[in-house]
């Protein structure tokens, strides 16, 4: 896109998640859709209503839903398993590790209303570990789309791998960052505005406001690019080292712990490629999570169009005092 | 007999209804059906059965009750209103930035003893409870209170396995037997039934009540252990949405929150019932 294009709202990326396994199922009668009481959650009574044969319904039992799900998929089965990602990837954390990702079983998990999307629901309702706990786990495929042309993409991709894939979408109406005709592939990270004074390395959610806050840099002179790291692992290491290198402060954008998430990933590629650049991570932090909406959250721990531009200058001014560079704010 | 007559706790039941409503219509947002099907439990546990209150919250030997429900919290936020844990103006936050009333409960309220709302997690951690109780040989009770499409999460039923084989007479599950969850009716999604053969084989004694019939529900929860050595298991038959006719049975209102008019037409219904 470009810096001065207006966002224009699309559907929640939930929504094209369904639209697109109901797309799929049309020519595949090997998709399955398992759910947990999540099917209303999931948007997916459509798809049960059209393919009641490709539905499993197994009750409140998360960690049965991941153990059926591995076992359907064995047998050649393209799953997507649907449940909220706060239950979806650690209530069921051992049958995801050993039945999904060691067994390397192509379960395709899908975490719903994800990160703090289910906001004043409270913490037993926040997925803000779910990219930490399973980063860990070899042979997990971890994708976080920023609108609903990355989620179609992710899906498709996701449903023709013989891998298992955890995918992390909310359930706000999210803006379109990408034409229709722009190539996604996992593993490599969208630039979605060029700049370089700064790096924006966002996922999921917080890329749309990520973007809001590089067109209020723009109007203060500041240029600042904007990455959708939307596979999370495998990550996209020369994308983080090129930032690193080319721009003058680097902030990572999450709706997850600042423990664990994509900005400790980056931070781990800078170093070890023995590059140093001022850098801040911008996620929740480590404290019991403030109670709200998720607008209202993310817009307390400065995920928001202002919080993110006044971070990036603060960076920027940072730099400044370090090097003695003469960098003029305008 | 406690401290209150069974019209007197009734008419309790119905002032908890409509106060419930009024905090998820300003929060936009709560678990409409599931808070109206546990309010007489509720009711009667507060203020008849357990001996907890705000000034005792400290003392180690008070009762605990742990909602496994966690969802239900509206129904949980105004009983401890009434039993004088905050003041019930605090609930007109609920739900909105910064304030410590959220959609699930958690200890950062008065009076609730843990944070729940991840199904599955009550009876666990009231086993662990019982048998510290067993181990110290003090003399409190614990009770939780299960929703029916819970029950499919398994650690319930290793929780069950477990508290018979330490004989937790102390213990007492109430499941809100609503027959309904998100998706609809328990026996349509994963169906649990028999559900009272299955409790008895895990070795719990296991007893059927009109889950809103005040005068039962005393009656069997005053009255545990009925066998000694077992935990209690009591299958509350209650209605989801209990209360407001046009919610009741209805899965929409699991979480449905009412529009201005049909608030109106809930509230009204109830206030008929206020004597
Ligand atoms: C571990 C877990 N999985 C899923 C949910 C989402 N959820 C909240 S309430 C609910 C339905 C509960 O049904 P039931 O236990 O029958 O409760 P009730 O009818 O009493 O409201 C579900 C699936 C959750 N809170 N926790
Ligand atoms: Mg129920």
């Amino acid at each position: 896109m470009n810096i001065k294009d207006i966002l224009i709202t699309g559907k929640a990326n939930l929504q094209a998640y369904c639209d697109t396994l109901l797309e799929l199922a049309a020519d595949d009668p090997n998709i399955i859709a398992v759910t947990s009481d999540s099917r209303e959650s999931g948007k997916l009574t459509p798809f049960a209503d059209k393919y009641p044969n490709q539905i499993v319904e197994v009750g409140i039992a998360e960690q049965n839903l991941v153990g059926v799900s591995a076992g359907l998929a064995s047998t050649g089965k393209k799953v997507f398993t649907t449940s909220p990602g706060c239950f979806l990837a650690t209530r069921s954390l051992e049958q995801v590790k050993n039945d999904v990702a060691y067994s390397d079983y192509p379960v395709n998990l899908i975490g719903i209303s994800a990160g703090v999307s289910y906001g004043a629901l409270g913490s037993t309702h926040h997925s803000l570990h779910d990219v930490a706990a399973l980063r860990a786990i070899n042979n997990m495929t971890i994708v976080v789309p920023a609108d609903n042309f990355e989620t179609k993409e992710a899906i498709k991709a996701a449903a023709v791998s013989p891998k298992p894939f955890y995918i992390k979408i909310g359930k706000k109406n999210m803006p379109h960052l990408h034409a229709e005709n722009e190539t996604f592939i996992i593993g490599k990270a969208s630039t979605i505005l060029e700049g370089a004074d700064v790096a924006f390395i966002a996922c999921g959610e917080t890329v749309y406001p990520t973007v809001e806050a590089a067109q209020l840099l723009n109007k203060e002179g500041i240029s600042a690019r904007v990455i959708s790291m939307h596979t999370i692992k495998p990550l996209d290491a020369d994308v983080i080292i090129k930032a690193a290198k080319e721009c003058k402060a680097f902030i990572s954008v999450e709706e997850h712990s600042i423990n664990g998430g994509l900005g400790e990933a980056c931070a781990s590629v800078i170093l070890e490629a023995g590059l140093s650049v001022p850098f801040k991570r911008m996620g929740i932090p480590d404290e019991e999570t403030v109670a709200g909406s998720q607008t209202e959250i993310l817009e307390h721990y400065g995920i928001s169009a202002s919080g993110l531009s006044d971070e990036a200058k603060r960076l920027i001014k940072q730099l400044k005092h370090l090097t003695n560079e003469k960098y003029e704010l305008k | 007999m406690g401290k209150y007559s069974n019209e007197e706790l009734q008419q309790k039941s119905v002032k908890y209804r409509l106060a419930m409503l009024k905090y998820i219509k300003m929060a936009k947002a709560g678990h409409t059906g599931g808070d109206l099907s546990s309010t007489d439990i509720l009711n009667v546990l507060y203020n008849d059965v357990l001996n907890v209150s705000p000034a005792n919250f400290g003392d180690p030997n008070r009762d605990r009750y742990i909602q496994s429900k966690g969802h239900a919290v509206e129904a949980l936020y105004v009983v401890l209103a009434d039993q004088g844990f905050y003041p019930e103006t605090d609930l007109e936050t609920m739900c909105k930035y910064k304030s410590p009333y959220v959609g699930h409960p958690t200890r950062k309220v008065n009076g609730i003893e843990f944070n729940t709302g991840g199904l599955g997690h009550g009876l666990s951690i009231c086993a662990g409870l019982a048998l510290a109780a067993k181990k110290d040989k003090a003399p409190y009770r614990v009770f939780t209170l299960i929703g029916d499409g819970e029950l499919a999460e398994g650690s319930n039923w290793e929780a069950g396995m477990m508290a018979s084989h330490y004989e937790l007479d102390n213990l007492v599950a109430v499941l809100d037997h609503n027959t309904l969850q998100i998706t609809g009716k328990n026996a349509d999604v994963c169906n649990p039934h028999p559900i009272d053969e299955k409790w008895k084989a895990f070795g719990w004694q296991v007893v059927t009540v009109n889950g809103h019939n005040i005068a039962e529900l005393r009656e069997i929860l005053n009255n545990t252990p009925i066998e000694k050595g077992k935990p209690t298991f009591v299958i509350a038959n209650t209605i989801k949405g209990k209360g407001v006719s046009f919610m009741e049975g209805e899965k929409k209102w699991h979480h449905g929150v009412p529009t201005d008019e049909e608030y109106e037409t809930a509230i009204k219904e109830l206030e008929s019932e206020l004597i």
